[in-house]
Order: structure tokens, then C-alpha cells, then sequence
């Protein structure tokens, strides 16, 4: 236990940081994949056959590679990328993306797919009634989305972006690779150099349940919220 | 280009036989969790629940770490002849997918087993067909049967799983995928080609599911 104290001698507050550094990219993740969603789910329905298949193409891509390749075409890839369009401005000097902005980039574009899956079943499975009933009522195209779609949608979808946010958040060991600090490569440093890897290992397994645990606590409590008037 | 494949090949062949052989041990220990788990005794259901919750809630990078670097650290096993097997990543990788996609098929085949309607059991109660005959003969076969797309996808997800094996140092397809980087500083040829052969596996597998699907599929 005294390997786990807060302060010089101990790994604590390293793990501490490096647990709050792993919900922060996992929200970061998540936001950016819902940003991906909303833009993908409308092409996914779209009747357009163009822009049905750009968004097929987006989450069968995305689901079908292992997430690893993604994070290393992100951060190998992304850094030449960012260096070759600077360059052609005339600047020749290394840039180094931020980790946890490739990271959480990463993660997000992963995740985004999944969630869009999420949101187009949701939306399939909204009553047609609805669609017809706001038509009749005379409501307007986007008015009839934010106000009686969006809102459905996102009661039907939470048990399922519940997945999604388990499978972001076990993702994001994934970025320790590219040698952000989080849980992963915190307990990686902590085992080096202490050697004892069993222990940290474990550590990193215990707080990765923790975190599954409570925020299935806090996803149970907004669905029963988000149910109330069923 | 062209001279980076056969590297990739014969990583896709890694992969290959790591996808194999964790599917078939997973299969395995998830079918005998899976019968834990509906079991009676609330101390046996009890620890069939532990264990698939601790395998599906942490990250698969963890539990590979767990058993590659982890169970080096205890003396004994050091000493027993386990160790010829987990000195070796090739095999910790084995040890540590199997547990993981055995952790998600016992759920699969749980639900699977749960969903089976009651009157198969009472027909072949009346019968007169022994319980251990209905349990291997009618149950396990329509549990199987059930679970295939879910199953499917687990497949899929195993596959995608297995490119966590090169952080151990084996060289499947993502690990020759990597060194191609490393060696050619052209990440875009190196990963987007390892990526076209994922997909590929993926598009293979998703087909063979579906084609078992269509001639065993079992609609109820």
C-alpha cells in the first residue's frame, strides 16, 4: 500500500492525475464522436445514394480496422500531414501535435461510428406517426427535428450510447502507446520503474472497474430520468 | 509498395493463428462459464458473474499487460512449469484474448440459453430424454444456433483485438505494419495497407457468419 500514497514516495497522485487525465479524454472522445454522428447519421438516412454510401463507407471502415491502426495513422500520419501543409506555407521546422489532441481525436472518429449506428436505429425505430403528425401540425423541417425527433431520439438511444461510452473509455488505454499520460501508461511508467508490474497492473485494472461502475451508476439514474413519461 | 507485402503476409498469417486459436480456447471457457452462470448456486453464479465482469470492464491493453509482465512477477509460477508458457508472449497473448472473448461468448451463450423457450425442455421431459441428453442434445445445439450473429460480431471484434498483440513484441500484421513505419517513414502505405487486409478479414468473416446464419439460422 505504500507504493499507492500520495506525495514524492508514493504513485498515487500519479495515478490519481493520470485516472482524471483518462475521463478526460474519454468526454473529449465522446464529444468529438457526437460530432461525427450528427454529421454521418443524416447521410446514413439520406435517400441520396451518393451520400449513403460516404456514410456506409465511414462506419463499416471504422468498425471493421482494429483502433489501434486508426491511433497510429493519427499520430504518425497526422504529424507529416500537419508538416507537409505547413511546409507548403513555408514553414520547415518540426511540429508535434498534442497527444492528447491526436488522442482523443482518435478515439472520437472511433467512437463517432458507433455512435452513429446508435442514432440511426434510434431514429428507424421512432414511430412514423410522429414525422407524419409534426407534417400535418404544420411544423417546420428543423423545428420538427430539435423539437419532437432529437428528444425521442436520445431517450431511445441511451442504453445503447451506454455501450458506446464503456467501449470509448476502454479504448482510451489504447492511447498510452503514443505516450500520453494516462491510466495504461501511468501504471507502464510506475511498473518500470518500481518493478513491479503485477501490482500496478492491477491497480489499472481496479481503477478502470471503478470507473465502469460508477458511470453505469450515473447512466442508470439518466435513463430513469429520461424515461420519466413512459 | 509492392515490396512491403509479403512482410504484411506473413503477418496476416500471425493473425491468422491468433484469431484461431484464442475463438476456439474462448469458445471453451466461455461455453463453461456460460453453464456456471445458469446455474443455481448463487456462490458458483456469483463467481461466473465476477469473472465476466471483471474481463469485460477493463480494457483488453490491460489485461495483456496483466499476464505478459504481471504474472512474471510471482515467484512460483516462475519456477513451475507454466513458466515455458508464459515467458512467451505468443502464448500470453493466447491466454489473455481466449479469457477476454471467453468473458463475452459466456454472456452471448447466456442469453442464448435463458431465451430457449420452456417447451423444448418439457417436450423432451415428457419424452422421457434424461436431462443431461436434453441439456447436450436440445439446449446447447438452439443456444449455439442463437447466438451466431452475436457470436458474428464477437469474431470481428476478437479480430480487431488481436493487433494488440504486437505491443508484446509479436509480429502480427499490426507489428509488421508498424515496422514498415518505422523502417520507411511512409505511416499512409504502411497503415492503410494493413488496414485494407483487416477489412478484408473482416468482409470474410462477416460472410461466413452470415452464410452459417442462413443455413443453420434459427428463427423463432
Amino acid at each position: 500500500m505504500e507504493l499507492l500514497s500520495f506525495g514524492d514516495t508514493g504513485w498515487g497522485d500519479e495515478l490519481f492525475f493520470a485516472t482524471l487525465m483518462t475521463i478526460a479524454v474519454s468526454i473529449a472522445a465522446m464529444a468529438i464522436g457526437f460530432v461525427f454522428a450528427l454529421i454521418f447519421t443524416p447521410l446514413k438516412l439520406s435517400k441520396n445514394k451518393t451520400l449513403n454510401v460516404i456514410g456506409n463507407c465511414y462506419t463499416t471502415i471504422i468498425r471493421g480496422v482494429p483502433e489501434l491502426l486508426v491511433i497510429y495513422l493519427l499520430f504518425f500520419g497526422g504529424t507529416g500531414a500537419v508538416m507537409y501543409v505547413a511546409s507548403i506555407f513555408g514553414y520547415d521546422g518540426y511540429i508535434e501535435i498534442n497527444a492528447f489532441i491526436t488522442g482523443a481525436l482518435a478515439i472520437g472518429i472511433i467512437s463517432g461510428a458507433y455512435s452513429t449506428e446508435v442514432f440511426r436505429g434510434a431514429i428507424l425505430s421512432i414511430d412514423k406517426g410522429q414525422f407524419e403528425a409534426s407534417q400535418v401540425l404544420g411544423i417546420k423541417k428543423s423545428i420538427q427535428f430539435y423539437k419532437v425527433i432529437l428528444p425521442q431520439m436520445l431517450r431511445l438511444s441511451i442504453p445503447n450510447l451506454s455501450n458506446v461510452w464503456q467501449i470509448t473509455l476502454k479504448d482510451t488505454s489504447l492511447i498510452s502507446v503514443t505516450g500520453l499520460v494516462e491510466i495504461m501508461r501511468q501504471s507502464y511508467i510506475a511498473a518500470g520503474s518500481t518493478r513491479d508490474p503485477l501490482f500496478f497492473y492491477s491497480v489499472a485494472a481496479a481503477l478502470y472497474l471503478v470507473l465502469t461502475f460508477f458511470s453505469m451508476k450515473i447512466i442508470n439514474k439518466l435513463e430513469v430520468r429520461f424515461n420519466k413519461g413512459y | 509498395m509492392i515490396s512491403i507485402f509479403p512482410s504484411l503476409l506473413n503477418g496476416t498469417v500471425i493473425t491468422l493463428k491468433l484469431l484461431i486459436s484464442s475463438m476456439f480456447f474462448g469458445l471453451l471457457i466461455g461455453l463453461f462459464f456460460a453453464i456456471l452462470r445458469i446455474n443455481n448456486n448463487p456462490l458458483i453464479n456469483k463467481f461466473a458473474y465476477g469473472y465476466s465482469y471483471f474481463f469485460r470492464g477493463t480494457p483488453l491493453l490491460v489485461q495483456l499487460y496483466l499476464i505478459y509482465y504481471g504474472l512474471a512477477n510471482i515467484e512460483f509460477l516462475r519456477n513451475s512449469f507454466l513458466w515455458v508458457v508464459i515467458r512467451e508472449p505468443y502464448w500470453c497473448a493466447i491466454i489473455a484474448f481466449s479469457l477476454n472473448t471467453g468473458a463475452y461468448t459466456s454472456e452471448i451463450l447466456r442469453s442464448a440459453f435463458q431465451t430457449i423457450k420452456e417447451g423444448y425442455i418439457e417436450a423432451a421431459q415428457s419424452l422421457g430424454v434424461s436431462k443431461k441428453i436434453t441439456f447436450y442434445k436440445i439446449q446447447i445445439p438452439i443456444a449455439i444456433k442463437q447466438s451466431l450473429p452475436a457470436y458474428g460480431n464477437e469474431i470481428i471484434l476478437m479480430l480487431k483485438g488481436t493487433s494488440l498483440a504486437s505491443v508484446i513484441t509479436i509480429m502480427d500484421l499490426m507489428g509488421e505494419a508498424r515496422k514498415v513505419n518505422v523502417l520507411t517513414f511512409k505511416p499512409f502505405e504502411a497503415f492503410i495497407t494493413a488496414g485494407i487486409i483487416y477489412l478484408f478479414l473482416t468482409f470474410i468473416i462477416h460472410n461466413i457468419v452470415k452464410n452459417l446464419e442462413k443455413k443453420y439460422g434459427f428463427q423463432t
